[in-house]
């Protein structure tokens, strides 16, 4: 075959999807969110999103601050710089770790598990039965989803944030022998308002990639049980890869100083 | 075909890519008439029933539900021409996140923003005119036998009282005197309401029982209609070959499809 006709059918179906995903957020938001909405439905999904990846998000953060109270001790100790531990831990948790972690942490749980159940109520015809019920399935599943993430994902953030600098601190006090009180201190002297709000703008971004990708590949699924594990595959991949490539985009243009 | 059909298709016509499904079918239904559309698999039975629900787009042609043409119809117009719809789908299609009784009441609840205890009480009296007691109103579908959820799915289809009713395969998957009892039940409903049915099933004892009229589809057009009693001696080899289920005759199945 031809070279160039494969990479033109490739960039065709490239632009395909990037068409296809751009008319199905349209759709999600212009009757999705224009009123009545479907209360129930975003409660029961913020509970879903956010109560239920709680224990995952916590224990990353946990992990993340620990470790990186002893990676800076370990750098820091070079050029006597060790009391930089707290502030830094506070900044790279606040900043960057905790939204992009919890975002990844929840695409995995989130958007797998969006992507299976409407995967299999396409599958199974239950997407074409609202239809047939008089409801508008981007109002009725799609929208109460995206609506429930962008709204869960910053508080998620907000806890991660706290457990990952207790992380750091626990690790600073009890292996690396700093004072408790000079910790803290440093830790609430250094740290901007501008540094959470920054992690959660980005975190409420994260939510939306999230449940979109997930309700965009579940939404599509065809080809019974094989089509729903495939469309399960791509929300996970495709929401983790932009996660990573929005949240380069929102640092560079929106928050560095 | 009279001009004051119910349902009226004319010349209907849907591609996948090269693969043409719907080839020039014309078909009409009377009000209050049961049409039994039969056919082989893949011969373009169930995206005939789409496109008239509008969950596909014809390519071509027109579809006239009481004299409204329907085809393009989006946003409110068509929610509109859906409320007067209901469907029994192939494998029932209920939600699982939902009980049964919300299942059956979906239609009155979102739809028509009915009362909840006001549907409730439809809900009840629906699944008791498809057999089922009391006991199942508060179970989930998952927990429910193949002819159950064909039952609920029913008692969903009728729950609005629709003036048309869509049957897709109302037997397939069930066994013989499961698949008559539910023939039996679709035949007392539709009387009731005196609906205007489609059903399409490759069921033959299915099709005898619930239809007043029969056509036939192969390959996208309808090659044959008439009342189910002259079916039995059509006249046409290929709707002979298909009610008698024989491998030899006019309809040669691809076989890398069968």
């Amino acid at each position: 075959m031809n070279p160039l006709a494969q990479i033109g059918m490739v960039v065709r179906a490239l632009f395909e999807e990037v068409g296809k995903l751009t008319v199905f957020t349209k759709n999600a938001l212009f009757p999705g969110l224009v009123p009545p909405t479907y209360v129930r439905q975003i409660l029961q999904q913020m509970l879903r999103i956010g109560y239920n990846s709680l224990p995952v998000v916590g224990l990353t953060a946990f992990f993340t601050g620990g470790v990186l109270a002893l990676q800076i001790y370990i750098g820091g100790s070079r050029y006597n710089a060790e009391s930089l531990v707290a502030s830094i831990v506070a900044l790279g948790i606040t900043r960057e770790l905790g939204p992009v972690l919890a975002g990844l942490m929840v695409a995995g749980r989130v958007s797998a598990a969006i992507a299976a159940e409407l995967g299999t109520m396409r599958v199974t015809e239950q997407i074409d039965a609202l239809i047939t019920l008089s409801t508008n399935p981007y109002k009725y599943l799609v929208a109460p989803r995206l609506i429930a993430a962008v709204l869960t994902l910053p508080l998620l953030v907000m806890i991660a944030d706290t457990i990952g600098i207790m992380g750091g601190y626990i690790v600073g006090t009890r292996s690396l022998g700093f004072n408790s009180g000079v910790y803290i201190k440093n830790t609430v002297d250094f740290l901007e308002f501008g540094d959470v709000f920054s992690g959660l703008v980005k975190s409420a971004v994260f939510g939306f990639i999230i449940a979109l990708m997930g309700c965009y590949h579940g939404f599509n699924s065809r080809g019974g049980a094989q089509g729903v594990g495939r469309a399960t595959t791509n929300a996970v991949v495709s929401a983790s890869i932009l996660i990573l490539a929005a949240n380069y985009v929102l640092t560079s243009l929106l928050f560095t100083e | 075909m009279s001009e004051d059909a119910h349902i009226a298709l004319k010349d209907l016509h849907k591609s996948f890519g090269p693969k043409r499904v719907l080839n020039g079918l014309n078909v009409s239904v009377d009000k209050g008439h049961s049409l039994v559309v039969i056919g082989g698999s893949g011969t373009g039975k169930s995206v005939m029933l789409k496109c008239i629900l509008g969950l596909l787009q014809p390519d071509a042609g027109s579809i006239k539900i009481g004299g409204q043409e329907v085809v393009g119809l989006t946003g409110p117009a068509r929610d509109a021409v859906l409320s007067r719809f209901g469907m029994l789908f192939q494998g029932a299609a209920l939600f699982d996140s939902l009980n049964v009784w919300q299942n059956v009441a979906f239609a009155l609840i979102q739809g028509k923003k009915m009362a909840k205890a006001e549907a409730y009480n439809i809900a009840r009296s629906k699944l008791e005119q498809v057999g089922l007691g009391p006991e199942v109103a508060n179970l989930f579908p998952s927990e429910l036998s193949g002819g159950m959820q064909k039952r609920v799915g029913l008692a969903r289809a009728i729950a609005a009282e629709p003036e048309i009713i869509f049957f897709d395969e109302p037997t397939t998957g069930l066994d013989p005197i499961m698949a008559d009892i539910i023939n039996d039940l679709i035949v007392s409903c539709v009387r009731q309401l005196g609906a205007t049915t489609i059903t399409i099933t490759h069921d033959m004892s299915s099709a005898r029982k619930i239809a007043d009229d029969i056509a036939m589809i192969y390959q996208g057009e309808i090659i044959w209609q008439g009342t189910a009693e002259e079916i039995e001696d059509s006249g046409n080899a290929h709707v002979n070959q298909f009610i008698n289920g024989l491998a030899d005759g006019p309809i040669q199945m691809d076989q890398s499809t069968a």
